[in-house]
Parts: C-alpha cells; structure tokens; sequence
C-alpha cells in the first residue's frame, strides 16, 4: 500500500499542477506547478515526506528509463535529420559542452567570490 | 501450417499495446546489464543502447512508432510524476542549499541563457530551419517539460523530445572528461553543470558518482525546468528569435 499511497499522491498534486496552469492560465508545464506545490507542502508539513517518498526513489531511481520512448522517436524525424544533420549534430555537441561548461565556471566563480567575503573561510 | 499462424499472432501482438511496453522494459533492463556488465562504461548508456535496440527492432519489423507509442506511453506517462517527485530531493537537499543558493542561482541562470541562446544560434548559423531551432532551444530541459516548452514556442515535441534524450546522453558521456579537463572537483559544482544541461540522464549518472553530485544535479534539474519553462519565450520574443 504504501508505494500506491505516494504514486496516487504525486498524481494528485499533478493533477492540481495541470488545472491551474489551465485555469489560470500559466505559462508553465502542469508537472513543474505540481513540483512547486508539493515542495511548499513538504516546506510546511515535512513529514509528509514519508509518504510521497517510495514512489520517488522509485521513480528517480530509473529516470533513464522513462526517457527510452521519447528517444525511439528519434525515428518519426529520419528525414529531418536526414537533410538537417549537420546543423543538428553539431549544434548539440557544442552547445551541450558550452552551457556545461560556462554553468560550472559560473557556479564556482560566484562560490569562491562569496566564500571570500563571509567571515571564517579561507 | 506454422506460417498463417504466425502471422496470426503476430496481427495480435502488433494491435496490442503489450508488445509496445514489454519490448521498452525489456531492451531496457537488458541494456541496463550491459551497462554494468561494461563496469559503468558511459558510451554504453542504457538510453543508448536501449534506443537503438528498439529502432532497429521497429525497422525490421516494420512497425510504426504510433504502434509502438500505444504500449510505450504507459512508460513515458510517468515522466509527469517523476517531474513531481523532484520535489522530494529538493526538499531534502533544501539545507544545503540554502547556503549555495546565490551560485547556484546565478550558475541556472546564466545556464538558461546560455543553453537557449547558443542552441539557436549555432543552429541558425549553420541554416537549420526555424522550427528546428526552436526544438533545439529547450533540448536541456527534462522530457515532459521540454516538450511543453517547445509545443508553446512553434518547436515540434516529439523532436525536441529525442534532442532532449540526445543531449541528455552527451551531457552524461562526456560530462566527467569536461570537468577533469576543467580542474573541477567540486562534486555539488559538477551537479549543478550536469543537471542544467543533462536533465535526468545526467543525474542518472551524477548518482554514479557520488550521491552529493546526484542530488545537486536533480535539484539544478528542477530549478532549470522551472527557469526554462518561465523563461524561455520571453527570452525569446524580446530578443526577436520568435518573430
């Protein structure tokens, strides 16, 4: 019971991401309002991480997996692949080390920048 | 007779969503073996090799991906509560960051602008067409976000979800090579550049490495979905890329 306990709980708080994105017309995806609710419940009522918590580690256990259908839709654009693969390949090579790279930079720029004005560190 | 029966099963299995969805668990959890049969090796990603065990079944087969999607949407369904469920590390990793929170937000920050701009631009640069581009822009961003993002901007889902994967594996293949290359040991640095960019793929293999790097990367994961989704056509109308 209590894996069906928390995966009907991650699709309720789905479900409520999903209606008010619709209702009010939000320009974000249903799943991430429905992570923002969950996360300020759990803010509020951190116990309630027990029961959300084995769908979870079940889930993010074997994110890849989920990925797997939408990747064999790869298939659906051979011709537009075909005829952009140059454009395509090179852009997702280049720019995926680009933004990994400058994120990192950034991230440990601005922690040594402000390690260095807090007190007590070196 | 063996042929017209056969067959028949065959009319059966290929109606049904079951063929779909074993076929999806199965080249997965033998993909998965592989995986750590190689000892971790990261070209053999069980996104890979799983993905292209299932095209090369669905070519010689000749079945259609709508066939096939029947039975593998029960799978892709659960991106949505797996998005959700991100919500749970976050919590968990909330005092930690807490303390980081101004790096980390400006590195997701600068991530976003960077990850959206350089996509379109290398892509326009070497004449993609507009609607490729716009698939590519949101190609960091976890699947079922992605796709939403890209539906909204003019982009076309379902390829922006195969770029999603694609750039998902890069990011995981070479991520570690990257950060050796860049003096960076920071685990909760590594994180955060491994889940900006690769999404859950990435922090699948940030879990590999360390459970410090695997929880920053699903947290910059979720930060970033978030940051794309309300971020990115703004970013792109004010800038003129959306006419």
């Amino acid at each position: 019971m209590p894996l069906i306990n928390a995966i009907t709980l991650l699709l309720i708080y789905q479900l409520a991401g999903e209606v008010s994105v619709r209702l009010l017309g939000l320009p974000v995806p249903g799943p991430v309002v429905g992570m923002v609710m969950l996360f300020i419940t759990l803010m509020i009522r951190g116990q309630m991480v027990k029961a959300v918590e084995p769908a979870s580690s079940a889930l993010l256990g074997h994110l890849s997996l989920l990925f797997v259908p939408a990747g064999v839709g790869l298939i659906v654009h051979f011709n537009r692949l075909g005829n952009e693969w140059l454009p395509i390949s090179v852009t997702l090579l280049l720019s995926t080390i680009i933004t990994m790279a400058v994120t990192a930079l950034v991230m440990q720029w601005v922690t040594r920048l402000t390690a260095r004005q807090a007190p007590n560190n070196d | 007779m063996i042929e017209p029966d056969l067959n028949r099963i065959w009319v059966y299995l290929s109606a049904s969503p079951l063929l779909g969805l074993t076929m999806t668990l199965v080249a997965y959890s033998l993909a998965h073996r592989l995986y750590l049969r190689s000892g971790s090796n990261p070209v053999l990603n069980p996104v890979v090799t799983s993905v292209t065990a299932l095209i090369l079944f669905l070519l010689a087969t000749d079945t259609s991906y709508d066939d096939y999607f029947d039975g593998a949407q029960f799978v892709h369904f659960l991106l949505g509560p797996a998005t959700v469920a991100l919500a749970i590390p976050l919590y968990q990793q909330f005092n930690k960051l807490k303390q980081v929170w101004l790096p980390v937000t400006v590195a997701l920050v600068t991530g976003v602008v960077v990850g959206a701009f350089s996509s379109v631009a290398i892509a326009r640069l070497l004449g993609a067409s507009l609607e490729t581009q716009l698939s590519l822009a949101p190609k960091s961003v976890t699947a079922p976000v992605g796709m939403a993002i890209s539906e909204q901007i003019g982009g076309l889902p379902s390829l922006t979800a195969a770029l999603v994967v694609v750039t998902g594996i890069i990011g995981a293949v070479i991520g570690s090579k990257l950060f050796d290359l860049m003096g960076i040991r920071d685990d909760s640095v590594k994180g955060i550049a491994m889940g900006m960019t690769s999404h859950g793929i990435g922090t699948a293999r940030a879990f590999q490495v360390s459970a410090q790097m695997g929880a920053f990367s699903g947290l910059a994961m979720a930060l970033s979905a978030f940051l794309y989704s309300v971020f990115l056509p703004w970013l792109l109308s004010i800038t003129g890329v959306l006419g």
